[in-house]
């Protein structure tokens, strides 16, 4: 197999109008639709009401459009050197919000810069993938099954994943987790390591379950049987299903959802929005959200297969991978397929940072596709450019 | 050119790899829409019925309780508006805080803080509690402004039974009050706070038919409890209870408890001697049942159950008292039916010797010679021994009991009481001795054990009037919608032969007619004096205590020297008019004395005003229109 494509050059220098013309106009689109079905979510959410969460949801997406074309604009070398730098200030900053975090939701998780809120542990999300890209770019096919050159990257996973199961955020320290082990599968690390990789986690289960603070338990345990606490821990499940449920094929309409509008199902506007519109839309609304997120994956698995250097296709491999786990952990968790845990659901729940990620990961996948035909070689790029 | 292969060779692993992890996506995505699918497709009823059971409340609407009305369609019973404060459990923070805070706003009295902890703590949490009722405007404002502070606490408009005329109608009405506890039969609707149910009178007797049927409403509510709105297209209307058409003459009946109570205690039935229709049906001394609609003061409770006059008491058709000489009608029916002749002959000295007792006639030098119309008309005693030893207790008691003695009529009062006919078992049962000749005797005067309530006495004259086993009732029928539509009912009744012959009824109509119209009668003075309005009737004293021989030779005191409780019991009964009987009237006044001295003049006037009512009559009244009920 040969992907060279002579028509096109080899290692463009791309000027500002050449980019503009690459963006990827059909990922736009697809975050525009997203975005506005969370907003119409967030305005049914309020009974009808711009406020408080779909004006500001608007704004944020707008601000957040604009730095994804700015990341998008960005040469991906630039990405590309700059991989380190930016995880180390990603650790940096879930050290200082271990040491100095303001406590929100019970748990340690924000720096308040006065003027914009820092939520390390999604930064971490993006740099944690930049990394490892940037490091299993380095690696040639056969250093990849030597172990010793595996400890580094499985340290740069095990740390901040550390971190962020200590501040306790079970669910973005999973997402962290697991989004490290899917870089290493796509990077090539030999098959027969996952599978001591899986052997080990099962082993680990009832130490780990030693670290878990009581209500994490508490959830785990709901999850197995949530009728045995419908009103406390299992409430959240329950309601959501009986929302889900009473949906049925079309759905009660909008602004008709009578279990999110009567306040039977909690955090409705965050965590639990996809419940909502699967009560108000039915299955058809819900399937129809699934379409649009799977286009968005097979879009970055697009980008990622077309890029023509390996870290590029790493990249935009692990931020797809990144995307879906959100979707999938937050849907399946709506719907009492896996516990409860604190996961939003992308550029449709209410909340600033996660947003953030979300559109900065695909203006990385954009900057991969705008820059496609740019070639790195293995041993790193020493020109400036 | 090993570098480029080799980047070749990561892209061939990438690209498995990715292909395989896509696989994995793809699986899971699948796993979402096929959990979908079992949710909302093959679940979604039963979700759906959860969400439903999740939003709505259902609660029960009261229906508003039938009116009561007279024959004419006079409103005798109907409902008001009554503001009330109420409280839901589920709703409150915590009943006594509640409590403590509303006493803040109004009073609030220790015997009703406990009642309320009591009913919140036994009813269901979503069933609402009434804290206090009747508010006036001052209160029900001062609760409004003050209710954000006071979740689970609102203000509720409710309907109180009234009751327009008071103390006279209690003895047919009765009253309505909350549901005891032992009276609740798991219907919700008995639950409701602000629930009432007969107790007494034709509230009671035909509490279910007044009570109609609860409606339902369908409340949306939130997760926190709180009412969205109301579900108006599923909303369920209660069925309003039925309007319940007396036989009663509320004028009629006015005028009876005021001659009434005039007196100590007495009581008096007056009906239609061919349908059986009770006109009116009073006791004295009553009460005023508008008392017991908002819970009756402990106060007034006491006052009512230990008053000596028992006006908790309706002595219609509760009150027991020995027939006295209105029992002689029996007696002469029973002696003609075994052979006697309306000419035998009695002589009267004064008294009647039977083995070694004496048995004295009320007229110490005795009446005489006298025929049978004669020993009614002057009320004979001797002439009645005469007849009973001839005729014996066995035909005496059977005449009594043909003619509605003895037994419940089966009137639709609750508390109706059967009395006392006494038969040869009945002596041997009740006492355990052998029926004595004398008490035969004493049994002919209407003394002794016969024992027969004012409402038996009244159907024992419809019956001698008519000729036929007349039953009293006071209920004529029902209607579907107040004020309006027909008055369903029971028909008319056509009643029985008494199997009696005419003869010998005519025979004492007669005599009765000469108790008051012609002179010696004992209630000569009486008598009605317009024409064709004449009465018919018969009087009857009827002793409380035996009179000693030690007494009787010192001269029998008279009544009015005597303590009240110790006088005799004052008892008329007549029919009229005298040759065309429509009505008859049963009067007992308690210790009154004698009977044509007391009792008489209310029979007279009675009879004289439901003529002068008789809606057939030149200055008589319309019957309630539309009515389907035969005027009898």
């Amino acid at each position: 197999m040969d992907f060279t494509d002579l028509s096109r050059p080899r290692n463009p220098r791309l000027k500002f109008s050449q980019k503009l013309a690459q963006i990827s106009w059909g990922l736009i689109f697809l975050v525009l639709a997203l975005g506005a079905s969370g907003v119409a979510m967030l305005y049914s959410a309020a009974d009808g009401n711009m406020e408080p969460w779909a004006s500001r949801q608007m704004v944020r997406l707008g601000f957040g459009l604009l730095i994804m074309s700015v990341v998008a604009l960005f040469d991906i070398r630039f990405w590309f050197r700059q991989s380190y730098l930016i995880y180390l200030v990603a650790l940096l900053l879930l050290v200082a919000v271990e040491v100095m975090g303001s406590t929100g939701m019970g748990a340690q998780r924000w720096i308040d810069l006065q003027v914009i809120r820092i939520q390390p542990s999604e930064v971490m999300k993006v740099a944690l993938v930049m990394v490892l890209a940037r490091y299993f770019h380095g690696l040639a096919s056969e250093d990849i099954a030597r172990p010793t050159l595996l400890v580094l990257p499985m340290a740069l996973v095990l740390v901040p994943t550390g971190l962020v199961l200590k501040q306790p955020d079970l669910g973005t320290g999973a997402l962290l987790l697991m989004v490290g082990v899917a870089m290493f599968f796509i990077a090539g690390v030999r098959m027969w390591k996952f599978a001591v990789l899986v052997v080990a986690g099962l082993g680990a289960i009832p130490i780990g379950w030693q670290f878990l603070h009581a209500y994490q338990r508490q959830r785990v345990l709901t999850f197995l049987n949530p009728e045995s606490d419908p009103l406390g821990s299992g409430y959240h499940t329950i309601q959501s299903k009986i929302a889900l449920g009473s949906g049925g094929l079309f759905g009660r309409g909008f602004l008709q959802g009578t279990q999110t509008h009567l306040e039977f199902l909690p955090e409705k506007q965050t965590d639990f929005i996809f419940t909502m519109l699967a009560e108000e839309f039915g299955m058809l609304g819900g399937l129809a959200l699934l379409g649009l997120y799977t286009l968005v994956f097979v879009y970055g698995a697009a980008i990622a297969f077309r890029s023509r250097n390996h870290f590029g296709r790493l990249l935009a491999m692990g931020l797809m991978i990144n995307l879906f786990l959100y979707v999938f952990i937050n849907i399946a968790m709506v719907m009492g397929l896996i516990p409860v845990v604190g996961v939003p659901l992308p550029l449709i729940s209410y909340g600033g940072t996660a947003m953030m990620t979300v559109l900065i990961s695909l203006g990385l996948m954009m900057s991969i596709s705008i820059h496609r035909d740019v070639r790195i070689p293995r041993t790193g790029l020493n020109t400036e450019l | 050119m090993a570098r480029r292969n080799d980047d070749q060779t990561r892209y061939r692993i990438f690209t498995r790899r990715a292909m395989l992890l896509g696989a994995g996506q793809a699986a899971l995505l699948s796993t979402l829409a096929g959990r979908m699918y079992y949710l909302q497709i093959l679940e979604s009823d039963r979700y759906a019925t959860l969400a439903e059971d999740n939003r709505i409340n259902l609660r029960l609407l009261a229906p508003p309780r039938g009116r009561i009305i007279d024959r004419f369609g006079l409103p005798l019973a109907d409902n008001v508006q009554n503001y009330r404060v109420v409280l839901v459990r589920e709703q409150t923070r915590d009943v006594a805080w509640t409590l403590d805070a509303l006493g803040q706003i109004i009073e609030l009295s220790d015997y009703d803080r406990e009642r309320v902890l009591r009913e919140t703590a036994s009813k269901r949490a979503f069933v609402p509690v009434t804290v206090r009722d009747n508010l006036t405007w001052p209160q029900v404002s001062r609760i409004e402004v003050n209710a954000p502070e006071l979740p689970g606490v609102s203000i509720d408009v409710g309907r109180t039974r009234r009751y327009l005329f008071g103390d006279p109608m209690t003895p047919v009405l009765g009253y309505v009050s909350a549901v005891s506890e032992s009276e609740l039969t798991g219907d919700p609707l008995l639950e409701l706070p602000d629930f009432r149910i007969g107790k007494n009178g034709v509230e009671r007797q035909h509490d279910l038919k007044l009570r109609g049927a609860a409606g339902t409403s369908q409340i949306e509510v939130n997760a926190a409890g709180r009412v969205i709105r109301e579900l108006t297209q599923r909303r369920n209307e209660a069925v309003p209870g039925k309007e319940l058409v007396l036989t009663l003459d509320a004028e009629l009946q006015l005028f009876a408890h005021e001659q009434l109570a005039a007196h100590e205690s007495a009581s008096a039935v007056v009906m239609n001697v061919e349908n059986g229709e009770v006109l009116a049906l009073g006791s004295a001394p009553s009460y005023d049942a508008n008392a017991f609609s908002l819970g009756i003061s402990p106060d007034y409770w006491g006052t009512l159950v230990n008053d000596p006059l028992s006006p908790l008491t309706n002595k219609a058709v509760a009150g027991l008292y020995a027939p006295g000489s209105t029992f002689k009608m029996i007696v002469a029916l029973a002696a003609l039916g075994a052979g006697a002749s309306p000419g035998d002959l009695a002589f009267c000295r004064g008294w009647l010797e039977l083995g070694n007792a004496r048995f004295h006639c009320w007229k110490k030098q005795g009446h005489g010679w006298l025929d049978m119309i004669g020993g009614i008309k002057q009320s004979c005693d001797v002439y009645f021994y005469e007849l009973a030893k001839r005729t014996g207790i066995d035909r005496i008691s059977e005449m009594a009991t043909r003619f509605g003695l003895g037994q419940p009529l089966g009137v639709d009062l609750p508390g109706e009481r059967p009395g006392v006919v006494p038969t040869r078992e009945w002596k041997l049962g009740a006492i355990g001795e052998p029926w004595q000749k004398g008490e035969t005797l004493v049994t002919a005067i209407g003394q002794g054990f016969i024992l027969a309530t004012p409402l038996q006495l009244a159907v024992m004259v419809a019956r001698i009037a008519s000729g036929r086993a007349v039953t009293p009732r006071v209920t004529r029928g029902f209607r579907e919608v107040e004020g309006e539509g027909p008055v369903v009912g029971a028909e008319a009744p056509v009643f029985a032969p008494l199997d009696v012959p005419e003869a010998h009824l005519k025979l004492v109509r007669q005599a009765m007619d000469a108790v008051v119209n012609e002179q010696k009668g004992t209630a000569y003075w009486r008598r009605i004096a317009k024409e064709g309005w004449e009465m018919a009737g018969k009087t009857g004293t009827s002793q409380v205590r035996r009179i000693t021989k030690a007494e009787r030779d010192e001269g029998v005191k008279k009544n009015e020297e005597l303590p009240w409780r110790f006088r005799d019991h004052a008892l008329f009964v007549a029919f009229a008019p005298v040759h065309k009987p429509r009505y008859c009237c049963a009067v007992v006044v308690e210790h009154g004395g004698g009977g044509s001295k007391v009792a008489a003049p209310i029979a007279r006037d009675i009879l004289t005003e439901v003529q002068r009512r008789d809606p057939s009559a030149a200055e008589g009244l319309p019957l309630l229109a539309s009515s389907q009920v035969r005027e009898g």
